[in-house]
């Protein structure tokens, strides 16, 4: 469970042994770069990996939970409890509103569509009133989204997710914040969207979602055909970066041994 | 100390339709599930139902209890979306008003606290004051002019929270991972019911956890049950965990009318002892 200490971080790693899911889980675990003394909150299992792959190797001081109510140190498989001698802090849930109410936290959720400022639906699909199919409802996305950085998993790219307008805004993307004005545009931050086939940020004209890059083996062609908008595409769009040596360590050997990482995303 | 204990039939007896009542817990952790039993078992109707909404609202829809609902989220947990809200919402037949997480915190705190509303930043630029057009701003009143939601105070007619441990006057304890927001719905009714795992004499209460377990004052709770296993099939730990095995065998028969039919047969058409030896009796049947 621990993080070993005899692993060279630049040892050299063969594109071909590197998996879909491993290329979303580092461009994932790249949303907290730079957060410092944070609470990350992953939802779902790659975004989880990804936190805690992050925390391992290049971003040591983020805040962790198991989802519960504890804080922890240390690095832990998915599914795993640590011992309660990693346990650094008191989190149950209205300590959870605090942190994200002071803005020391940076949430990624999975939005069932996102619109092309980041505006996202976790709700309800169809009408309000009468939705066609009710979702989770707007949870703390509308919280979240006003008051710390958020970022987005989608393990399914395609034009239902991503869609010209969203039926229910339960987190507030850009145009939204810059209608409010004052507090709500000065902290909205939708940091990146990371899907099965590309990494997105919002650097495009006024906010608006822009391709960063592509995973290997994924064209241009087939983001743009999977997104139901225009997305702003540079006329140079790298490929996604490879994991280090490390992160694939710490991902294969401690935090997803069991490969949980496959059944969220298929290439 | 004056004697609180009720059964829950007592307590159910208190309520009236068409009262604003709050569930404590989260999702499908802590529920007064033998609470949320009895009023399904009552005559009860037209109530609004304000809660971190889990199988306990599921079961209110269900029963054709509630007319109106305020949460963040109806959750199952283990299981994302709670089939008879889902079901509801889809065919149209409750009302609700849909707030972020935070804002029923703030309603609740409100309310406990004689305010009239207190100013949030969540739900502003959302659809959250879309759907809700009753929900106002507010500007402060300071130099820096900032606009916030007017989170208005969440007035309860009755609380219904579910704690492990309670004397006989109300002092209640949680001994498990979270308080949840149960110190609040108690705080915001005019009158809170707490149902509890076992009702021990007040010299026990610091023997079981640290003082700061001790959530729920006895000045604020009008009734105390006593309710082994009745959060069941929610968590309640430490005393038990959620019956995830039970909680799939709910989600499965409220997919389909034929198969809630039977499962209310089975479970629900008798007391809670009865639903408690059905529980036990399946329990048992699944280690066989």
């Amino acid at each position: 469970m621990s993080v070993q200490e005899d692993v060279r971080p630049d040892a050299p790693v063969d594109p071909e042994t590197v998996t879909r899911a491993e290329f979303c889980i580092a461009a994932c675990a790249d949303a907290w770069r730079g957060d410092g003394e944070i609470l990350a909150s992953p939802m779902m299992t790659v975004p989880t990996i990804a936190a805690r792959t992050a925390r391992a190797s290049f971003e040591p001081d983020l805040l962790l939970s198991d989802g519960e109510s504890r804080l922890y140190t240390g690095t832990w498989a998915i599914g795993e409890t640590p011992p309660l001698d990693r346990v650094e802090g008191y989190v149950p849930f209205r300590r959870i509103f605090d942190i994200l109410w002071s803005g020391k936290r940076h949430v990624m959720m999975s939005p069932s569509q996102v619109d092309r400022f980041g505006n996202a639906n976790i709700s309800a699909l169809g009408e309000f009133a009468r939705p066609t199919r009710q979702l989770l409802g707007v949870r703390g996305a509308p919280g979240n989204t006003v008051n710390h950085p958020t970022s987005y998993w989608v393990p399914k790219h395609s034009t239902r997710v991503f869609v010209e307008r969203v039926d229910m805004v339960a987190g507030v993307g850009y145009d939204r914040a810059s209608a409010v004005g004052g507090d709500v545009e000065r902290d909205v931050e939708i940091r990146r969207i990371v899907t099965n086939l590309a990494v997105l940020d919002f650097g495009g004209p006024d906010h608006t979602m822009r391709l960063v890059s592509v995973h290997p083996g994924v064209t241009v062609d087939q983001v743009v055909e999977a997104t139901g908008f225009a997305l702003d595409v540079p006329a140079d769009v790298p490929e996604s970066r490879l994991p280090t040596a490390e992160e694939l360590r710490i991902i294969r050997e401690v935090v997803d041994p069991r490969g949980l990482r496959d059944k969220e995303v298929r290439a | 100390m004056a004697d609180k204990r009720m059964t829950e039939d007592e307590v159910v007896a208190e309520l009236r339709s068409g009262m604003t009542i709050g569930i404590g817990g989260w999702g499908s952790r802590r529920k007064p599930m033998s609470l949320v039993r009895a009023i399904c078992r009552s005559d009860l109707h037209d109530l609004t139902v304000i809660a971190y909404g889990g199988p306990d609202v599921g079961l209110l829809l269900a029963a054709g209890k509630a007319k109106r609902l305020v949460y963040g989220f109806v959750s199952l947990d283990s299981i994302p979306l709670e089939p008879h809200f889902r079901a509801a919402r889809e065919g149209g037949t409750v009302t609700v008003s849909e707030w972020d997480e935070g804002m029923l915190q703030w309603g609740l705190y409100a309310a406990a606290s004689r305010l009239s509303f207190l100013p949030l930043r969540s739900g502003l630029g959302s659809d959250v004051p879309i759907v809700n057009p009753d929900l106002r701003t507010v500007t402060s009143p300071y130099a820096d002019g900032t606009e916030y939601l007017a989170v208005p105070a969440l007035h309860l007619d009755a609380a219904l929270v579910h704690l492990n441990r309670a004397d006989a006057s109300g002092n209640g304890q949680y001994l498990g991972p979270d308080a949840y927001f149960d110190d609040l719905f108690c705080g915001a009714a005019e009158r809170a019911y707490v149902s509890c795992e076992r009702i021990v004499p007040t010299a026990e209460l610091t023997a079981a956890g640290p003082v700061q377990s001790l959530l729920v004052r006895r000045s604020e709770v009008a009734g105390v049950v006593e309710a082994p296993n009745g959060a069941h099939f929610t968590t309640c730990e430490p005393d038990y965990g959620r019956d995830e095995a039970f909680q799939r065998e709910y989600a499965q028969a409220a997919a389909d009318p034929e198969a809630w039919a039977a499962f209310t047969a089975h479970y629900l058409s008798g007391d809670e002892a009865s639903y408690q030896a059905a529980v036990a009796a399946s329990t048992l049947e699944a280690v066989r």
